[in-house]
């Protein structure tokens, strides 16, 4: 492959592909060691010291125990699996979903009960030109909506 | 002769299966939802198929990134229900269907389709939330169950047009069993949503209806929307949606939708359930 992928245009996304799994694999490994009602019990009882079976990286290491959610997945988390961290502390899926997003909890489920975020605004990081797009059939963003439009950036 | 009698596509959001759980449903949140899955069950409940094939992708819970099967087939007597984190959801052990698997694998690996074989899996909401919607809360659910997966955790998932490739690879095993079976099968996930990074929350409803239109209309075109359309349009978890493609290409091209329930928010997610029936579609 030469070039990014053309999903990398999408704005506040991270693709759990080659270049993330390649990163990735013990700190997703470590989160589904949740699975385990017994390894819930020694990550809440000690979380370091149990984090420390995983040999993490010392930023995936911080992200776990400062449950940074986001800044997980720019160090190789995949949120199917870092989720699991979330159950353990007893959050939600939407819970999560709102701090990955920066805004508080109440305006995050006010956003999603009216209908969820647009994609308006939302399919393209600024300065991101749909033109170079490659691989991806004749869907053309509608007319008004033109990269740098407002909207989530990353 | 087996035969396929509906399809059936259903998002498997895991927060429906709690609600059910923790008997949430007849809240204001969760009753617009639910509500809508009454007439799908009884229409279900009169069908009686025999066997169901589900068509899920696990979510870190039998597979983990040891190994990452892209289609896998269960040929158990039966399926536990995995924990994922927060135990094991309160809902009946799956009961699978050895024989019909077992020729399914055998079919779809000699028609090129080249399936890993899971003799041993617990199944997760991926599987069960679908059953639930459809079955309610039955002490034992009320067919057996053949668990096909189909990766979507890590990129790339297979191509739309695979699934549905496959989908027909499935109908031609189906045809060609011994024993007179009526058999449903489910395609889960979906539709847009997108649970991860600051965009996560994305719905859209155009898309999704959209879809839910072509599954009818032009099934072939859906299997051309590339995976970056997917993501890009319906939200990075959208992709879910290639395994619409596996039950849609098991379908004859006449099936006609009989029941559609499409709602906006489940958690994160617009959550949808259709039901084609495929009695006189060849």
């Amino acid at each position: 492959m030469s070039g990014p992928p053309d999903y990398e245009s999408i704005p506040g996304t991270y693709v759990y592909d080659a270049r993330r799994g390649r990163i990735g694999y013990r700190l997703n490994m470590f989160c589904m060691s949740l699975n385990k009602a017994e390894n819930r019990a020694s990550f809440k009882a000690d979380p370091a010291a149990y984090v420390d079976r995983f040999a993490l990286t010392a930023e995936q290491r911080r992200a776990v125990l400062e449950r940074d959610w986001l800044g997980m997945l720019k160090v190789g988390g995949n949120i199917y699996y870092t989720i699991k961290i979330a159950f353990c502390d007893g959050l939600t899926f939407q819970d999560v979903a709102g701090m990955m997003s920066g805004v508080p909890k109440e305006t995050y489920a006010r956003m999603m009960l009216a209908g969820g975020r647009s994609p308006d605004g939302n399919r393209y990081k600024s300065g991101t030109l749909p033109e170079v797009e490659r691989g991806t059939p004749s869907t053309a963003p509608e007319a008004g909506v033109v990269p740098g439009s407002p909207g989530v950036t990353s | 002769m087996a035969r396929i009698v509906a399809g059936i596509a259903s998002s498997h959001v895991p927060a429906i299966g709690v609600a059910m759980d923790k008997g949430q449903t007849g809240t204001p949140y969760w009753q617009p939802l639910f509500r809508g899955y009454e007439p799908a069950r009884d229409w279900l409940a009169k069908l009686k198929p025999d066997v169901a094939i589900i068509v899920y992708n696990d979510h870190a819970s039998a597979f983990s990134l040891q190994l990452i099967p892209t289609f896998l087939i269960g040929v158990a007597d039966e399926f536990p229900i995995a924990d994922e984190g927060f135990g094991p959801r309160p809902v009946p052990v799956v009961r699978g269907s050895p024989r019909l698997a077992w020729h399914l694998a055998e079919s779809l690996i000699l028609d090129e389709f080249d399936m890993t074989i899971a003799n041993e899996m617990p199944v997760d909401h991926g599987l069960t939330v679908p059953l639930s919607v459809t079955c309610g809360q039955p002490a034992a659910w009320p067919f057996a169950v053949i668990p096909i997966c189909v990766n979507v955790v890590q990129f790339p998932p297979p191509t739309g047009a695979r699934c549905y490739k496959l989908g027909q690879a499935i109908a031609r095993a189906v045809a060609s069993f011994d024993e007179d079976l009526s058999i449903v099968i489910y395609g889960t996930g979906g539709m847009s949503h997108q649970l991860q990074g600051e965009r996560a929350g994305l719905i859209n409803r155009d898309f999704d209806t959209k879809f839910l239109d072509g599954m009818t209309r032009d099934p072939l075109a859906l299997t051309r929307i590339s995976h970056t359309e997917y993501m890009r349009e319906s939200g990075s978890e959208g992709v879910e949606m290639v395994m619409w493609h596996v039950m849609r290409g098991a379908l004859g091209p006449h099936a006609t939708e009989v029941y559609r329930h499409y709602h906006v928010p489940a958690s994160n997610t617009a959550a949808a359930l259709l039901i084609l029936d495929n009695r006189s579609a060849a």
